[in-house]
């Protein structure tokens, strides 16, 4: 067991560091107060290979492992939630279905432009009445001859508008099984931006991320090409599944950097702000404060790194994904908690970044998977 | 076309300077960074290599962990590193370092080399300038915009100059000094690192030096004497006053004498 870096991953944590505090920290404040979205920003992460960290080289990709795409989301939500999440959103649930179950025709034609960054990559999902529960879905999809026609709407999609390929899944059939009940057949599509149907509805209001472009998507008699169902039809769910898995590790990512961001932020102030003719800093309640966050965010980053190592090594990664989403999406949330609070009254200013960043924290705990569902699955596999 | 990039590493100044009893720095313990100037330096042979096609070698001398550095450029998009590192070159000033340098780089072939202006750590400007002499080539310093023509083998430079810059023309090979402000260093990528760090790079003592005598190498070798050095001294919080603009004249003037400036 080794738990030291290796030389690659400690040169991609300096790049991603200083692309960090380039690039993205001073747009931070700007993206949050006006929501929107950081275009310059994901076209320079195209360019330098962030939005193509594991994919493969031969598919324009940088050719690296999953841990070095957690890093790289990991030191973008240090110091910006939403410049992290259009990474992992693009990545992990755009680039890595295609990757796993593209035919090669799907990876040349959208994988290749994706891991170049020339295009950007979204996840249809969430339907109105089906979040947490993916049968509840209602969007449906229907061979016409050479063509699918897809009609129904998506949800909270994250990157939106922004994209430029989406994965969307969609109803291909009802079955009844011997004892009469019935399963929906789920399909997963490939969808492109501008064919006909295909439209934006409501941009969402949020409390965080809110450069983050969120939108609903509406499918109206869209019809797409039959090459572009991906994997087999009716074996969507288990894509989903198989794809919300690596998502996971992507969220977690963000939620440690969120967390590791807010701690930084507050070392610092707690070190200059005097209170009583002292800095905070030597207050033991501050003390213990830091000691507390600190050592969870440790224990956060070694949940995701060991995740992003399964992922790499193992075939079924889904308990490591699950435990890594919960526990740094609960310290998250703790420790920008905290950052506020030892901020005093700047910490609820938006002056500060703390305020942003536990706005930011909140949706670690409920996208791709809430805590709950992470619970089900973590003790479905300790339970077989 | 083949470039060398000479780059330095340097302490990275946000970490605090450190020395040794003789005045030198105390290189091992300081945290480093690509010195500016030689990163653009190199950022102009990449965008070179981009334009015309070019093999980019880029070569340090410093202490084994220099190494660092020279995987960064090949991060970066440089293709081979050459590390010169031996204990008896340690000390070395300006005219030391260059004729390490030439010595290295008579081993390898070249039609430019680029080095930068100056490093943040010594700020002499003299290394480039030094080495064109022991190679013989022409040096056109302080380049703020590089153009190759294939078909004669020249460069033509424009070169910072106060408030206006000169256009030079060479014919190659020939080494050019970059400044910091000639272009906008490209990053590393994620990819690129993790070829970097497969890299060989090639390591060369002292034995491998090509028409250097030992008497022009290390801290022997080095004319320069450092008497004495220190941290940036801080200076005070200064003096404010509140006065009119006649007794103001006066109050300075009266300051200015009472310091000997007047």
């Amino acid at each position: 067991m080794n738990f030291m870096l290796s030389k690659e991953h400690e040169m991609l944590r300096t790049l991603y560091r200083e692309f960090a505090e380039k690039e993205a920290k001073p747009l931070a404040q700007e993206v949050d107060e006006t929501e929107e979205f950081p275009r310059g920003t994901a076209e320079k992460m195209g360019k330098i290979g962030f939005l193509g960290i594991p994919v493969p080289r031969e598919y324009g990709g940088q050719g690296c492992d999953p841990l070095a795409y957690a890093m790289c989301v990991e030191e973008l939500s240090k110091v910006c939630g939403t410049t992290g999440v259009i990474v992992s959103a693009h990545t992990s649930l755009c680039c890595d279905p295609i990757q796993t179950y593209g035919t090669e025709e799907q990876k040349q034609k959208y994988l290749v432009p994706l891991a170049k960054g020339e295009k950007l990559g979204a996840f249809g999902l969430t339907e109105p009445g089906a979040g947490t529960d993916a049968q509840g879905q209602q969007t449906k999809a229907v061979l016409e001859g050479d063509e699918y026609v897809l009609n129904g709407s998506k949800i909270f999609i994250t990157n939106g508008k922004e994209a430029d390929v989406y994965v969307i899944f969609a109803i291909t059939g009802v079955v009844t099984d011997a004892r009469g009940r019935t399963k929906k057949n789920i399909s997963a599509f490939i969808v492109e931006k501008g064919t006909p149907g295909f439209s934006f509805g409501t941009k969402e209001k949020k409390m965080g991320i809110r450069g983050s472009s969120t939108y609903e998507l509406i499918f109206t008699d869209c019809r797409i090409p039959k090459e572009n169902l991906l994997g087999q039809e009716g074996k969507g769910f288990g894509i989903a599944m198989h794809t919300l898995d690596g998502g996971r590790i992507g969220i977690a990512a963000q939620a440690l950097g969120l967390a590791a961001g807010a701690l930084e932020a507050t070392i610092a102030y707690v070190q200059e702000r005097k209170q009583f003719g002292k800095p905070i800093s030597a207050f033991q309640n501050t003390q213990f404060q830091l000691a507390d966050m600190a050592t969870k965010v440790e224990a956060a980053r070694l949940l995701v790194y060991k995740a992003a190592v399964a992922k790499a090594t193992q075939k079924n990664y889904s308990l490591e994904a699950a435990q890594a989403k919960l526990y740094a999406a609960e310290v998250a949330m703790e420790v920008t908690t905290k950052a506020v609070q030892l901020h005093g009254g700047y910490g609820y200013t938006r002056e500060y970044d703390v305020e942003r960043m536990m706005r930011d924290a909140k949706i670690t705990e409920i996208y791709e998977g809430t805590s709950e569902v992470q619970k089900m699955v973590i003790s479905a596999a300790i339970l077989k | 076309m083949k470039i060398v990039v000479c780059i330095k590493q340097v302490p990275d100044t946000k970490g605090g300077v450190k020395f040794n009893p003789d005045g030198t720095l105390d290189r091992g313990a300081m945290l480093t960074i690509m010195n500016p100037d030689d990163k653009a330096g190199l950022e102009a042979a990449l965008r070179l290599k981009d334009q015309y096609g070019a093999e980019v070698t880029v070569i340090t001398m410093g202490l084994p962990k220099a190494e660092d550095v020279l995987r960064e450029a090949i991060a970066m998009g440089a293709d081979k590193g050459v590390l010169v590192t031996d204990r008896v070159l340690g000390g070395a000033d300006t005219w030391a370092t260059s004729q390490t340098l030439a010595g290295a780089i008579r081993n390898l072939e070249y039609d430019l080399i680029i080095t930068g202006r100056q490093a943040i750590d010594g700020d002499t400007a003299q290394v480039g300038p030094q080495l064109s002499e022991h190679l013989n080539i022409p040096v056109i310093s302080y380049a703020q915009d590089i153009k190759i023509d294939e078909n004669t083998g020249t460069v033509t430079v424009q070169r910072q100059y106060d408030d206006r810059y000169h256009i030079l023309k060479t014919q190659m090979p020939c080494l050019i000094t970059a400044l910091a402000e000639l272009n906008e260093p490209r990053y590393m990528t994620p990819g690129g690192i993790f070829d970097a760090c497969k890299a060989e790079i090639t390591v060369w003592g002292r034995d491998k030096l090509n028409g250097v005598d030992d008497s022009n190498l290390g801290l022997k070798g080095s004319p320069t004497q450092i008497a004495k050095a220190s941290d940036k001294v801080r200076k005070g919080a200064g003096e404010k006053v509140n006065l009119d603009p006649a007794a103001s004249v006066d109050y300075i003037i009266g300051k200015l004498k009472e310091k000997h400036v007047l």
